[in-house]
Formats: C-alpha cells, sequence, structure tokens
C-alpha cells in the first residue's frame, strides 16, 4: 500500500510538473485571446484591456500559474473565454463522451484483435496466418484520415447513419431504450472507424507475443506429455505471451482521451477532440491546461493500471 | 521376451533454406526390451536429441523429414495423426528434457502442471487430478507435497524442478521413459538423488528407460545395455559391462581413460580427433 | 606446478556481497547474502577449482574478481595492488589483466561479427596496434586456439560449440591477461570437446604462464587439473586445500557430502559386477 500511495504522489508531481510545462508553454505562444478580439473594429481597445486586466491577463506569469493551480486545487478550472463558461462542467461533459466513444472502440478493437491473433499465431506460416498479415499491413498504410472519410462517404451515401454529433433532433422527447439506440447509431460509425484503426497494431503485436511463447521450450515439453492443442494454446501459451499485452492495454487506457482526436473533429463528435483544437487555435488557455491535465491524468492512470495488472497476473513477478 | 521399442532404420533429415538437407540421425536400429534400462551416448551433435523427439513426433513437420520405423507395443508410431500421437505422449511413451528450469511453464503452479498432463490422459476431474498429481510429488521424493504443489517453478531449486518433470512423466504410468540428459544442468548432489531415483523407478516399477547421456558415470549407475551414437549413425553397441572392458570404438575409450587417468596429470597423449570441421 | 614458493597473484581476504531488492509494488526489502566473508588464495601460474553446487556464490566470487562488480566488503589484492581502492581509468590497465570465459560461448560472441572481429575487438576497446597488426595478432591467436586461419571470416553461428568456447579463449588472450577465470566454461560441452579445450588449456597455461580459475560444480572434472581446490557452500568458502589432500582427506561436512555424491567411474563399475 505504501508503494501505491507513493507512486500516486510521483503521479502529482508529474502533473504538477506538466501543467507548469503546458502553462508556459501556451504562454510563449505567439498570440492571445484578446489579440483576435483586437482585429475586430467594433470592439474598442479600451474594452480588449478591460477584459485582460478583469481575467488577469497583464499579470505576471508566476501569479497566474499560482492562482491557477491554487483554484485547481479547490476544483475550480478556470474560465472558458470562447464559451464563456466555467471550464469544469464544459470538459467533463465533452470527457465523457470522448469516453463513451473510446471505450467502446477499444473494446471492438481487442476484442477482434485477441483471437485473430493466437489464431494467426497458432496457424503461423500457412495461408491464414499469411491473409491476416497483409490485410493488417494494408490497412496500416491507410491513413486514419482516409478511413474516417471513407466511413464519412458511406453515410452520407447510404444514409444508413448520421453524418455527424451524437444525438438527434427532438432528443430529450425519447423514451430510454430509443435514446440509447440513438446513441448507438451516431456513434457506430466513429467507434467502427477507430476500431479499424488501431486494430492492426494489436493483431500484430498479440500475433508475435503468441508466437514467441508457442517457441518456448515449456510449450514443447508439454506437447511431449500429451497436453491438447488448445489448452497449450489457451493456458499455456496465453498466459505467458500476457506480459507485452498487459503493457499494450495500459497504452490503450492511457490515449482513451487523445486517440479520438481525428474521428471526433470529422464526424463531429462533441468530445475533447474537438474541444481541444478550437481552444489551442483561440489561445483559450485555460481549457487547454484542462484538457493537457486531464489527458496525463489517464496517461498516468493507464500505466499504473498496467502495472498493478502485471503484478497480479505474473508470478513471477509477485512472489518470490 | 517381447521388445516394447523396435526401431528400424530411423532418418531424421533437416531441411533449411539454401543448404543441404542434413541428417541428424541416419539409419539407425535398436530395440528396447521391458524393464531395461537402454543407455544412448554420444557427443553434442551427434543426433541423440533428434532421436529422442523424433520417435514421439515432436520435431517440426515443416522442415524435417523422419523416415524408417518405430514400433512400440508393434504398433507402427511415424506418420500416426497428431490426435492419436498425443493420446501416447505422457501416457504410455513419456519424455524428460534437458533443462528442467524451461520445461515448466513458469505462470503454473508446479502441481498444477503435474494434474495437466493428468487429466490430458484421464477421464476424471480435476480433483482427482489433483490428489494424484500430490501423491506422484510425494513418489519422487518431493516433500512437504502441499508446499511444493502450490509452488511456481521459480521458486524452486533445479533439483526439485526436475523431480516435477519427472513426476509429469511418471503420473499416467507408461511404460517407456525416455531421459534425454535428464542431469545435464544439476548440481552433484542433485544429480546422486535423481540417479537413485531414477534406479528404484527402474527395480521397483520395471518401467524401460531410454538414458540419453554423454556422462560415463550416469550410464555406468543405471544402464543395462549401451548404445554410442556418433554423427547420426551407432559406432558401438553391446551390453555395458563388456565395453566398459573391451570397448573397440576410439569414443567409447575415451569415456574410459577418464577413470584411468591419472590424477594432476594435464597433458594428454594421442590426438582422438584428428580433423575438426565447421558445425554446418 | 610451479610458483608456490612466491607471493600468490591474488589474494581475497573478508570478501562479502550482498543483494538487496524490493518486492514490487511494495516498499519491502529483502537482503540475498551472495557470499558472506571469502577468503581465498590463488597461486601464480597454477589452477585453482572453485567447486559448490549453484547458488553457493562462485560466479559472485568470479564477478567481484574480474571487476565486473564491487563487491559489499573484502578486499581483493591482485599482484600486489589493492583493486578495490582504483577507480576508473586506473582500473583499465587492470582489467586487461584478468579475463573470464562464461559457460555459453553462443551468447558471449556477438553474432553479428566475424570470428576476426570478435577476436580484435578488445584490442580495439583498449586502442591497441594498427588494424593490420590487430587482424595479425587475431590471426595468431586463431592458430594457437586450433581455429584454421581461413574461418577468420566466418560468423558465430558457423562455429560448433567446442569451437566457439575456442574463440572466446582466443578473445579473452588477445590481451595477454594473467588470470583466466573459466566460469562453468566446459559445462555446456561433452566429453570429447571437454577433453580438447582441457588439453588447449594446458598447451595455453604452460606457453603463456597463465593462472586458472576453474567454476565449476563438477569436481570429477576439475579433480585432473586443479592445484588446489576451494570448495564454496552458501556463499562461504568451507574449505580450501590442495587437490590430492581434498580427496584423500576432506574435512569439512559438506565437502564429505560432495564427494560422496561423485563415486568414480571405476567405484561404480565395481558396483555393478557386485
Amino acid at each position: 500500500m505504501r508503494y501505491l500511495t507513493r507512486r500516486v504522489l510521483n503521479a502529482m508531481l508529474l502533473l504538477a510538473a506538466i501543467s507548469a510545462f503546458s502553462f508556459a508553454l501556451l504562454q510563449s505562444a505567439p498570440g492571445n485571446f484578446f489579440d483576435a478580439m483586437r482585429l475586430n473594429p467594433r470592439v474598442s481597445a479600451q474594452t480588449v484591456d478591460g477584459l485582460r486586466s478583469k481575467y488577469g491577463m497583464n499579470q505576471p506569469f508566476p501569479v497566474r500559474y499560482g492562482h491557477w493551480a491554487f483554484s485547481v486545487l479547490k476544483g475550480d478550472m478556470g474560465f472558458s473565454f470562447s464559451y464563456n463558461s466555467p471550464v469544469g462542467p464544459l470538459l467533463w461533459a465533452r470527457a465523457r463522451n470522448t469516453l463513451l466513444l473510446t471505450s467502446i472502440a477499444t473494446l471492438l478493437a481487442w476484442l477482434l484483435a485477441i483471437p485473430l491473433g493466437i489464431w494467426s499465431a497458432a496457424n503461423k506460416g500457412r495461408w491464414g496466418d499469411r491473409a491476416c498479415g497483409f490485410s493488417t499491413s494494408a490497412l496500416l498504410t491507410i491513413p486514419d484520415l482516409l478511413v474516417f472519410l471513407i466511413l464519412l462517404l458511406l453515410a452520407v451515401r447510404t444514409g444508413w447513419f448520421p453524418t455527424g454529433g451524437m444525438i438527434s433532433t427532438g432528443f430529450d422527447n425519447f423514451s430510454f431504450w430509443s435514446k440509447c439506440k440513438d446513441v448507438a447509431v451516431h456513434f457506430a460509425l466513429p467507434a467502427v472507424g477507430l476500431a479499424v484503426v488501431t486494430w492492426p497494431v494489436l493483431v500484430r503485436h498479440i500475433r508475435s507475443a503468441m508466437v514467441e511463447a508457442l517457441e518456448s521450450p515449456f510449450i514443447r515439453a508439454a506437447r511431449g506429455h500429451g497436453i491438447p492443442r488448445t489448452r497449450l494454446l489457451f493456458r499455456y501459451a496465453l498466459p505467458a505471451a500476457s506480459n507485452p499485452l498487459i503493457s499494450l492495454l495500459g497504452f490503450s487506457v492511457a490515449t482513451m482521451l487523445s486517440a479520438s482526436v481525428i474521428v471526433e473533429v470529422i464526424m463531429s463528435w462533441p468530445g475533447l477532440g474537438p474541444l481541444m483544437v478550437q481552444a489551442i487555435l483561440s489561445r483559450d488557455v485555460y481549457v487547454v491546461v484542462a484538457v493537457v491535465m486531464l489527458s496525463s491524468v489517464f496517461l498516468v492512470a493507464g500505466n499504473l493500471l498496467a502495472d498493478v495488472l502485471l503484478f497480479v497476473s505474473d508470478p513471477r513477478i509477485r512472489v518470490e | 521376451m517381447d521388445n516394447l521399442l523396435q526401431v528400424r532404420d530411423l532418418t531424421v533429415q533437416y531441411h533449411t533454406a539454401n543448404q543441404r538437407p542434413h541428417s541428424a540421425v541416419d539409419g539407425i536400429s535398436f530395440d528396447v526390451a521391458s524393464g531395461e534400462v537402454l543407455g544412448l551416448m554420444g557427443e553434442s551433435g551427434s543426433g541423440k536429441s533428434s532421436l529422442a523427439l523424433a520417435l514421439l513426433g515432436l520435431l517440426p513437420t515443416a522442415s524435417t523429414q523422419v523416415s524408417g520405423s518405430v514400433l512400440f507395443r508393434g504398433q507402427e508410431l511415424l506418420a500416426r495423426p497428431e490426435r492419436a500421437l498425443q493420446q501416447i505422449r505422457g501416457a504410455a511413451v513419456s519424455l524428460v528434457f534437458q533443462e528442467p528450469g524451461i520445461s515448466l511453464s513458469p505462470m503454473m503452479r508446479a502441481g498444477e502442471q503435474i494434474a495437466e498432463v493428468i487429466h490430458a490422459h484421464r477421464r476424471w476431474n480435476w480433483r482427482q487430478c489433483r490428489t494424484e498429481a500430490e501423491q506422484m510429488l510425494a513418489r519422487v521424493g518431493l516433500t512437504p507435497t502441499a508446499r511444493i504443489f502450490a509452488a511456481y517453478p521459480h521458486q524452486l531449486s533445479g533439483g526439485q524442478r526436475q523431480r516435477v518433470v519427472l513426476a509429469q512423466a511418471l503420473a499416467c504410468e507408461p511404460a517407456l521413459l525416455i531421459a534425454d540428459e535428464p542431469t545435464a544442468s544439476l548440481d552433484a548432489r542433485s544429480q546422486a538423488d535423481f540417479i537413485a531415483l531414477l534406479r528404484s523407478l527402474k527395480e521397483q516399477a520395471r518401467i524401460s528407460i531410454l538414458l540419453i547421456s554423454h556422462t560415463p558415470e550416469i550410464q555406468a549407475s543405471l544402464a543395462d545395455r549401451l548404445l554410442v551414437m556418433k554423427d547420426g549413425r551407432i559406432v558401438e553397441e553391446g551390453d555395458f559391462d563388456e565395453l566398459y572392458r573391451n570397448p573397440s570404438d576410439a569414443y567409447t575409450r575415451l569415456m574410459l581413460r577418464r577413470s584411468k587417468r591419472a590424477r594432476n596429470s594435464r597433458l594428454y597423449g594421442e590426438p582422438v580427433f584428428a580433423e575438426e570441421q565447421l558445425a554446418r | 606446478m610451479s610458483g608456490f614458493r612466491k607471493e600468490p597473484l591474488v589474494c581475497i581476504r573478508g570478501l562479502s556481497k550482498q543483494y538487496v531488492q524490493r518486492r514490487p509494488l511494495t516498499s519491502a526489502k529483502f537482503t540475498i547474502r551472495a557470499v558472506e566473508n571469502v577468503d581465498l588464495t590463488i597461486q601464480r601460474g597454477g589452477t585453482l577449482a572453485l567447486v559448490g553446487e549453484s547458488g553457493a556464490g562462485k560466479s559472485t566470487v568470479v564477478r567481484c574478481l574480474s571487476l565486473i562488480e564491487r563487491p559489499t566488503a573484502g578486499e581483493i589484492w591482485f599482484d600486489g595492488v589493492d583493486v578495490l581502492k582504483l577507480r576508473g581509468k586506473k582500473l583499465l590497465p587492470l582489467r586487461r589483466q584478468i579475463q573470464i570465459i562464461f559457460q555459453d560461448p553462443t551468447s558471449a560472441l556477438n553474432p553479428g561479427m566475424t570470428a576476426g572481429e570478435i577476436i580484435a575487438e578488445p584490442l580495439v576497446i583498449q586502442g591497441e596496434g594498427t588494424k593490420s597488426e590487430r587482424r595479425h595478432r587475431a590471426l595468431e591467436l586463431m592458430e594457437q586456439t586450433g581455429l584454421p586461419a581461413k574461418w577468420e571470416s566466418k560468423l558465430p553461428l558457423e562455429f560448433s560449440g567446442g569451437q566457439r568456447q575456442r574463440l572466446a579463449i582466443a578473445r579473452a588472450l588477445a590481451l595477454q591477461p594473467r588470470l583466466l577465470i573459466l566460469d562453468e566454461a566446459l559445462s555446456g560441452l561433452d566429453l570429447a570437446n571437454q577433453e580438447m579445450i582441457l588439453r588447449l588449456l594446458a598447451d595455453l597455461q604452460a606457453m603463456h604462464s597463465l593462472t586458472y580459475v576453474h567454476v565449476s560444480h563438477d569436481l570429477r572434472m576439475v579433480s585432473d587439473l586443479a592445484d588446489e581446490v576451494a570448495v564454496m557452500y552458501e556463499g562461504r568458502v568451507v574449505e580450501q586445500k590442495r587437490t590430492a589432500e581434498l580427496f584423500a582427506h576432506p574435512e569439512h561436512p559438506y565437502t564429505q557430502d560432495l564427494l560422496d555424491a561423485m563415486p568414480s567411474l571405476e567405484s561404480i563399475c565395481e558396483e555393478r559386477s557386485a
């Protein structure tokens, strides 16, 4: 337990460092939210200056950072200039949508990748394995953007799926089941797209981990004892192959908030992606930093999850 | 007496791309009778391990070609379908490999791995398999059985691991045990204990053993008859005692010089193997 | 055979090495006492056998002696120099003098380098000689270790196990060491190869006045070639004696156990006929 608390404390320090760093980076990036306003002839310079001092933008950097850090600890994540609302609620709503999409996509990708990777490794060198290798290579060479555009095209041409957004008009009046169906039909294409894009890498890793496990001497010894093939695959090879796969799972969790940026922007899924892009372009400082922080939390949590899972699953680490 | 195992003209060829096929085993014939220990001696590269694997069809089919005849209890083993071989492996004919550390799965408890072998061959439920596995641990002298059952391989010593592997091999009461350099990675005391264990097996359970080892002391402790292999062929064959008294082959003579050599003399006489060739 | 009256080449006093490990995901630490309070003396030009079962600490002693690791406590004197007081650059000339051959030649040799390159590598690292001088030396060493010169451009995988070990020996001799440590170097070879390598080592010892330390768990094998034997058990040296003495009059119960566990071929065969 002490070890875990130490890890968490380390994580906090890391997050603090990340926040300071992103704050500083934004500060040094050219441009300012208020500068954009100044370009607008209808807004007078005085108003701009007034707004700037209201939001404390003319104070030195350390002071601003100090204020912000302090208020974050109190739970207040700052204020968004573009959306004219506190960052906190804005972030949670968007983050929730992103997590919905990415968790379904991740689940889909892993559920497809695991059996295929295992089957491919078990039939190494034969036509099934080669076909699988060929298709994963092909998918890897197609840019993510293209995949999503193709899906979008599909939606437009066939009309089976909506072309964007998360809910249809009149959502609030739907029954519970209709609400679910509505959201499902909206996330179908983005989730499939995201799964298709992450799946090839997973399959390759699973396959190579399984191949390496299958070539271990203890598999040959077990085979020499007459253990049947399926049992060899799942009870002997798969656990031995699980180490690299658990690290991969940790990575999947870690990138849950950031993997979906492109698909969200293209298919107008109201998640963190478009929010982040918009905030960066308009120098909406507090939003950007908040999104970076949230992603970092997920990254750290993902790594910690992988460590804990490894500890639980591998007796070599756990027991001495 | 009926021969348990009859091997005739066994040949194992390895095919690798860009190279000539290489015969690891070249037309070997021998018999193993019930209850006898047949020792197989030879230097590395003589084909001993390939022979052991070939008998049970454990060589990769893509890159190796096995021909000849292997009759076990009168039935041909070569080219039997995998399903049939699976039933024989571990049940009628068992194999013990050289390095126990890598012959056991690191992710499973020792006792479980024995239970797995039992479950693969008997129609028992898991509880019965586990009980039997624990009894096997006692038979190979691993006590306290409960602790060893629950231990993972990396928690056991080399000698203990090798006994676990032996327990796996004996769990379904095989008629023939093939032991491929079973004590090579063990220290002196574990070696002595393991040999004693094999000897008691031979005397009490009347198991036939094909003992592959390049250590003459081990062969002397256990073997009834001896086969000496070189470059895939048998160069000498016969009763152990007779070979010890009258060896005709150079390699067999080498084995004896170990014991008759004077202590502390470091320079030896005439060269035994005049030419050296590349491995491939 | 020689040099018993001169000062010993290596003097190890009170050597201890501990490893502290932490259990993952906890802060609990536990200490492994690999080697405790070991005293060893190695005579010039002689051969010391260090025997004991796996886990006894032999490899740890050898790693400390060959300067791969620093001990937790103790002294190592090599030819009158206090080795552990040296650091960094001053250690470099000493490293040349102590070389080590490991059990598995396959993993000790870089699979991507040719035989000639492997043997010349220590010279490259120590910055000695021109390219052609190094090549000349490599060929010379190949000849001394019984490898045909025309195999200079072959890769290690083309050599057999015994030949790879010869390659490792040739490499170890490149810097003209005084002490050669063989850490289970013969354990992975079969009888014929063992014989050949032992013969080679005997010739080399006479040729270059080398001192050997053989680490082995096989007392039988080293009994023929060692002047002195040191027996290790659970991190300590329980006995160090001249070989004949040890076999004739073992004192420590572990040594007696060890000798009992390894009857000679003759005695086994005698028992058979009985």
